[in-house]
């Protein structure tokens, strides 16, 4: 996670942040949310981005994100519904340092409305 | 000001734009066009671009940042996305106001814990649902005025 990445974030967002800072709140969505759009290009998976809505964002931290870090995202499908032609999908990326060590938990989940 | 349980916490208000929008879609990976395209919104059946729940998620952060009195206190962060933040396309946007309520004070070994619900709300509508956060406390907790409430109304524009 460069500077630049960590503070062009915070810029989009309306975030004081100077170097030094950690990371915003926030900023684990850029590696959870990678890890989701793996799962949603899935051609097993089948599912357009523009089909899915987010309806939920849990996150848990173990610590703050500090520039430096070199941090991974692994994905696990918790529960799968359909509701109403809708498929809920439960997640949560476990995000962790280069040392394997968990930084934060974050638990998305996904409604995907089939087109038509 | 002391944080207890039951303290009503400072009012903040954000200002988000279209602008906005596409910085945050280029920041955060989240390139869906239903949030920078009136077409493709529209296509399946928002009434416009909406913001991301995640933009509208980060202004509740930067809220519980400034209670917290310092960055990197946070522990738990989390909300459902009930109603989408309508954006128009103009130089105003949308207006999002973060008010927050002490639930709980928890004494850990790391300092204490104190949780706290949130109401968020644009226009008329509240839009994410029990929107809530954990931080510990540090010594400049609580140290925010009340009479700061609502300062960073249109901070975000220009």
């Amino acid at each position: 996670m460069t500077a630049e990445r960590v503070a062009e974030f915070a810029a989009a967002t309306g975030t004081p942040w100077t170097e030094g800072d950690p990371a915003p709140v926030t900023f684990p969505i850029v590696v959870a949310f990678a890890a989701m759009q793996e799962l949603m290009v899935d051609p097993e998976v089948g599912i357009e981005l523009h089909h899915v809505v987010h309806g939920e964002q849990r996150f848990g931290y173990e610590r703050p994100v500090q520039v430096g870090d070199r941090l991974a995202a692994r994905l696990t499908v918790d529960s799968l519904r359909q509701i109403g032609g809708a498929d809920i999908i439960g997640t949560s990326s476990a995000v962790t340092d280069a040392d394997g060590e968990l930084v934060c938990t974050a638990k998305a989940v996904l409604v995907h409305k089939a087109a038509g | 000001m002391p944080l207890a349980e039951g303290t009503e916490l400072p009012t903040h208000t954000y200002r988000v734009t279209r602008a906005d929008l596409v910085r945050y879609a280029g920041a955060s990976g989240d390139r869906n066009p239903i949030h920078w395209s009136d077409r493709v919104a529209t296509s399946v059946g928002l009434p416009g671009v909406i913001a991301h729940g995640m933009y509208t998620l980060a202004l509740a952060a930067r809220a519980v940042d400034a209670w917290a009195g310092a960055p990197g206190r946070v522990r738990e962060l989390g909300a459902k996305f009930t109603r989408p933040v309508v954006v128009p396309d103009d130089d105003e946007g949308a207006e999002v106001t973060v008010a927050g309520t002490v639930k709980k004070v928890e004494d850990t070994g790391a300092g204490s814990l104190v949780t706290v619900a949130m109401t968020v709300t644009s226009g008329d509508d509240k839009v994410l649902g029990a929107p809530t956060a954990r931080f510990l406390a540090g010594p400049e907790s609580g140290a925010e005025s009340g009479a700061e409430s609502g300062a960073e109304s249109g901070d975000r524009v220009g």
